[in-house]
């Protein structure tokens, strides 16, 4: 579903500040795949999704979404193939509009957008019971604006409106890291049940090395901009936290001690 | 100070409020709904009546000249939202620099000459100062220009409500949202900016027949009035509604009182020379007012935050 061949960015190329973000990444997710990504500060895993998602060029390697290559395509076009959480709520969602508006705005992803009225009756009662499953009681608040959502609501709303035109991808940028540990627990039940249900192929960034491995059917783990391990199926269920940390420190030397990229 | 000079003078401010609340509401467009500062209009209010004003002395009808002042307006908008986006220069000096070039596209259009009359007996205008009072109420200006902003702003809340407008508002709002959700954000900004200035150019087509002259000075400081009504009509009716129609009719009444307000002052006995001062100052003071009450006046308070879901 998607193919990432020998990605490679440089940020700051020539300047002081040159920052190696991808080198030479390769990744190949299948159909219904739903991996966590896991790695340090600067590892690439952010960078790895927006390359994907298309926010600048990539220096060297291609992209391909469903064997389409995507590799120039700008990220407007490309997001007619991509269903997006980002870390920060504010991101997803536009605060000075109406919740069934941007729940409309979604809808309409990867269309041309013409004249015609924006939301229909029965388009309005198929987001309120899409509301319903949210089950944050947002079915009764349409017409409010989004930005009286709160973290959590707002993470909610956005999960359900990068999921409303089935995405032939989910990429999911530490979408819980900056709620509460009881609001983040709701929302990856939540991402749960969306991807289930669809069947998405899902990419997840996190933090939580736990999460990482209670969620989806497969691990990678990321170390200057590279994959270092990639785990999955059965194999990838009997994993600890200790595992993980063992494999980190193989792979980036006695590095770990003053690098605590991960909590828990 | 006779109070009766000032009451003969009330409805004359009253016409040019209502002609630049036209033009505030373009503002309102780039400024509330784009999220963008253009300052392009400072020429295009210049532009549309320099239009209007030689089309129609060469022969035009008033409806034709207009709508070519209107598309006057439209390019002026497409080379600042080109230079914004393809270009990449920030939208602030990017209409710094169509603006600056428009002062030399207007004298042109006037022929070079730094102004350029009609007389309000040899044309047909379609608003003028003299047609204020004694004339039917059909042809007074007063009423023309607020039937004329009532169906703009029918037309554009109705395009606003659509799913191109709907688009066009999410990338004001949230940019990044905007481009993952598909939404083609550069295009959206040329075209607001399009709108924007094609209102705006318009309303210099009334203006300049208004006066009886189309003048290369029109618009400086233009951008400064929209602003002050658009500031004006959300301090004055900002808790009322936050229905975009209304939001827009609120922004045509700032802008009659901004001219009510100045009419006053001159009868006070300020000089007109001060105005633009005046102007700048008042329009600071607004702009500032949101940012100090929010440092000096606001207690803190316990916000619905990202807490609780």
């Amino acid at each position: 579903m998607l193919k990432l061949e020998s990605i490679g960015k440089t940020f700051n190329a020539g300047t002081v500040n040159e920052k190696v973000a991808l080198n030479g990444l390769n990744l190949h997710l299948n159909p219904g795949d739903f991996c966590t990504v896991i790695g340090g500060n600067g590892a690439g895993k952010s960078t790895m999704l927006n390359a994907t998602a298309g926010l600048w060029p990539i220096d060297t390697g291609k992209i391909l979404i469903d064997n389409v290559d995507v590799t120039n395509m700008p990220e407007f076009k490309r997001a007619k193939y991509l269903g997006r959480v980002f870390q920060d709520p504010m991101t997803g969602t536009a605060a000075s509009m109406e919740i069934e508006e941007n729940l409309a705005l979604a809808a309409r992803r990867g269309q041309t957008r013409f004249l015609k009225t924006r939301i229909t009756k029965k388009e309005r009662e198929t987001y309120r019971e899409l509301l319903r499953t949210l089950d944050l009681g947002l079915e009764d608040r349409m017409t409010s604006k989004v930005g009286l959502l709160s973290g959590g609501q707002r993470q909610a709303l956005t999960l359900l409106m990068a999921t409303l035109k089935k995405p032939k991808l989910l990429l999911l940028d530490e979408h819980t890291a900056a709620l509460d540990p009881k609001t983040a627990a709701k929302v990856l039940e939540t991402t749960d049940k969306f991807i289930e249900k669809d069947h998405l192929t899902t990419l997840m960034i996190t933090h939580n090395m736990r999460d990482a491995i209670a969620h989806g059917n497969r691990l990678i783990m990321m170390y200057e901009g590279r994959i270092i391990y990639d785990v999955a199926g059965e194999e990838k269920k009997k994993l600890h936290v200790s595992d993980l940390l063992e494999k980190f420190e193989q792979a980036s030397g006695n590095e770990f001690a003053n690098d605590r990229m991960m909590l828990s | 100070m006779d109070i009766l000079v000032l009451l003969n003078a009330l409805p004359g401010a009253c016409a040019q409020g209502l002609i630049w609340g036209i033009m505030a509401i373009g503002v309102y467009i780039t400024y509330k709904i784009l999220n963008l500062a253009d300052l392009t209009v400072d020429g295009t209010m210049c532009t549309g009546g320099a239009v209007c004003i030689m089309m129609m002395t060469s022969g035009h009808g008033v409806g034709i000249s207009l709508l070519v002042a209107f598309c006057a307006g439209l390019l002026a908008g497409l080379a600042t939202g080109v230079l914004h986006t393809t270009l990449g220069i920030p939208a602030i000096l990017a209409g710094i620099l169509t603006q600056l070039g428009l002062y030399s596209i207007n004298l042109r259009i006037m022929d070079g000459k730094a102004n350029q009359a009609i007389s309000v007996d040899k044309y047909d205008l379609l608003v003028s100062l003299r047609y204020i009072k004694g004339v039917a109420f059909t042809k007074n200006t007063i009423f023309v220009v607020a039937l004329i902003i009532v169906i703009l702003i029918a037309l554009l809340y109705w395009f606003f409500g659509t799913e191109l407008g709907s688009s066009i508002r999410a990338t004001g709002s949230n940019e990044n949202m905007a481009r993952a959700q598909g939404i083609n954000t550069d295009f959206n900004k040329v075209l607001g900016l399009m709108i924007s200035n094609g209102i705006v150019a318009f309303a210099s087509g009334l203006y300049a027949q208004y006066q009886g002259f189309a003048d290369v000075n029109a618009g400086r400081g233009a951008i400064v009035i929209g602003l002050a009504a658009v500031i004006i009509g959300q301090v004055v009716f900002g808790k009322i509604s936050e229905n975009m129609a209304f939001r827009m009719l609120s922004v045509a009444f700032g802008a009659i009182i901004y001219y009510l307000v100045l009419q006053v002052v001159l009868w006070l006995g300020l000089n007109s020379n001060d105005l633009k001062l005046l102007s700048a100052i008042v329009v600071a003071i607004f702009l500032a007012i949101p940012h100090l009450k929010q440092q000096h006046f606001s207690k803190p308070k316990n916000k619905g935050g990202a807490a609780n879901a």
